[in-house]
């Protein structure tokens, strides 16, 4: 069971939280000009990435808040949990 | 390559078993191949044998970055079983079990095909709706499942507990007679071994690199960690890995990879006839001719690629277990493993072309591939050699994410995701 740093509460372990997927797939913002291309991008393609990996979990049986989450996804290893809103750590500005 | 048969057996044993040739040849990589297929597991083994063998594309070869069967062919719970809702799915998975039945002899191999049955239980009326609308979805495209109320799933299996007075009792259950297990390694052993003697060259701890392309865009060859090979055609059969690799093309992909994760008890004498599984409560179950229960949990939560998972699904399963068969409360469990699986939106596979010319893939089985693997190497070899989709494969493509088609099985899949 990971034991998940939530930026509110503090390291709790996994079962209080529900996964939230990858990180940063910004909704359309004028969702009425895409064609189906950029809907099946949006919808469905993942990055999937092997390594360190951008997600959002939910402290669903805690603070009931959404953050996001930085991990690497070989050894499971939690890298460090920032607020939901803020930029990707490592990005670019 | 010697034939199995009774005499060659008898032959054998009067030579103290010390004459048997390697099942399958062990070859350095040639510069040039006409199809590489990348993943020697089950599903690429059986892609490369059908290539061969119905095809005539013999100068083929599989690579694999570990050992052969070491991924997810070696880590699943060998069940078998074609009762998916949709008429594709149901076409696909029974395309599969019909080609299980002739295997063994198929192959000179023998792959212990068992149809003993599979059994899936119903715990509240959601789950009596939704079996047995499967049922009668099943019994139109002809595949047999029947329904059976509680009295009757005990007289099939009679170790499982219908009391009254349990957490979630079962009310009802489907039944699939001609679903089973097989020996998970035998397939992909039997798969290598015909496909090698056929030509076949399979070349394990070769891991690929990078898929090259000329300025078409189309597949010139891959990179591996054994040198460079030509090809103008590549078929990914990943599992996992899948996103990792197509990558290397640039290509995205419908897939994450989660654990999913399985265990096996003691072994005892036989004491479970058939294959029980519960979607509800997450837990499914046989035993194995060796004589261990072969137990199945979920998925883990998340993306990963560890080949391990929380403890803490391994033991919900077992709260399952212990309750619809109480007589396994002190049974002592010997391992506990994961496998990483490909899961798509809508739990349905992809069979087919990719945006790059001579890029197949053949991948999203997600937590119930081992079921299709005949099935699968069969229509992705007739999909890789003519370059179009086999009529099995053709709903599969990965284009349906694009146009909406999807065929949702994730009722059918029967694991938690």
């Amino acid at each position: 069971m990971l034991l998940i740093p939530c930026p509110h509460c503090g390291v709790r372990p996994e079962n209080e939280f529900r996964y939230g997927g990858e990180a940063h797939i910004a909704r359309p913002s004028r969702p009425d000009d895409l064609g189906d291309q950029q809907w099946a991008d949006y919808l469905y393609m993942r990055t999937n990435t092997k390594g360190v990996h951008f997600e959002r979990w939910r402290h669903i049986h805690g603070c009931a808040r959404f953050f996001n989450c930085v991990r690497d996804t070989v050894s499971d290893r939690i890298l460090e949990t920032y607020p939901i809103g803020a930029s990707a750590p490592g990005a670019a500005s | 390559m010697h034939r199995f048969s009774l005499l060659t057996l008898a032959l054998g044993a009067l030579t103290g078993h010390r004459t048997w040739a390697e099942q399958w040849r062990s070859p350095e990589p040639k510069a040039e191949y006409d199809a590489v297929i990348i993943g020697a597991g089950g599903h690429g083994l059986a892609t490369a044998y059908y290539l061969a063998k119905e095809h005539g594309i013999t100068n083929v070869a599989v690579l694999e970055k570990g050992w052969l069967g070491g991924g997810n062919t070696g880590r699943n719970t060998t069940i078998i079983r074609s009762n998916y809702l949709w008429d594709e799915s149901a076409a696909l998975y029974e395309h599969a079990v019909k080609l299980w039945e002739s295997l063994s002899s198929e192959l000179n191999y023998n792959v212990m095909y068992s149809p003993r049955g599979v059994m899936m239980l119903a715990h509240n009326t959601h789950d009596i709706q939704v079996l047995k609308r499967h049922v009668h979805s099943n019994r139109l495209n002809g595949i047999d499942n029947e329904w059976l109320t509680p009295e009757e799933a005990r007289e099939f299996c009679p170790v499982l507990n219908i009391g009254k007075d349990i957490r979630y009792p079962v009310v009802g259950a489907s039944l699939q007679r001609r679903g089973g297990t097989a020996r998970h390694d035998a397939v992909a052993w039997g798969y290598a071994r015909g496909a090698s003697r056929r030509g076949v060259d399979i070349i394990e701890n070769c891991a690929v690199q990078g898929i090259i392309r000329d300025v078409s865009g189309a597949v010139t060859g891959v990179e591996t960690t054994r040198g460079t090979i030509r090809t103008k055609k590549v078929g990914v059969v990943a599992a996992g890995h899948t996103s990792v690799v197509m990558a290397m093309a640039g290509v995205r992909m419908p897939i994450e990879s989660y654990p999913l994760q399985a265990l096996v008890s003691e072994p005892v004498k036989p004491v479970f006839p058939c294959v029980v599984m519960s979607n509800t409560i997450h837990a499914y179950i046989s035993q194995s001719d060796k004589g261990e229960l072969v137990i199945g949990a979920g998925t883990d939560a998340y993306v990963s690629y560890s080949q391990t998972g929380g403890f803490h699904i391994a033991a919900h399963t077992l709260d399952a277990i212990t309750e619809l068969f109480p007589m396994f409360r002190r049974m002592k469990m010997l391992r506990n493993w994961g496998g990483i699986v490909d899961v798509t939106p809508d739990r349905s596979p992809i069979i087919g072309k990719t945006p790059v010319p001579g890029l197949f893939v053949n991948c999203g089985w997600g937590t119930g591939g081992f079921k299709a693997t005949p099935g699968s190497g069969h229509v992705f070899a007739a999909t890789m050699a003519e370059g179009e989709p086999h009529p099995l494969a053709a709903p599969f493509t990965l284009d349906r994410f694009r146009g909406g088609r999807l065929i949702d099985e994730a009722a059918a899949a029967a694991v938690a995701h």
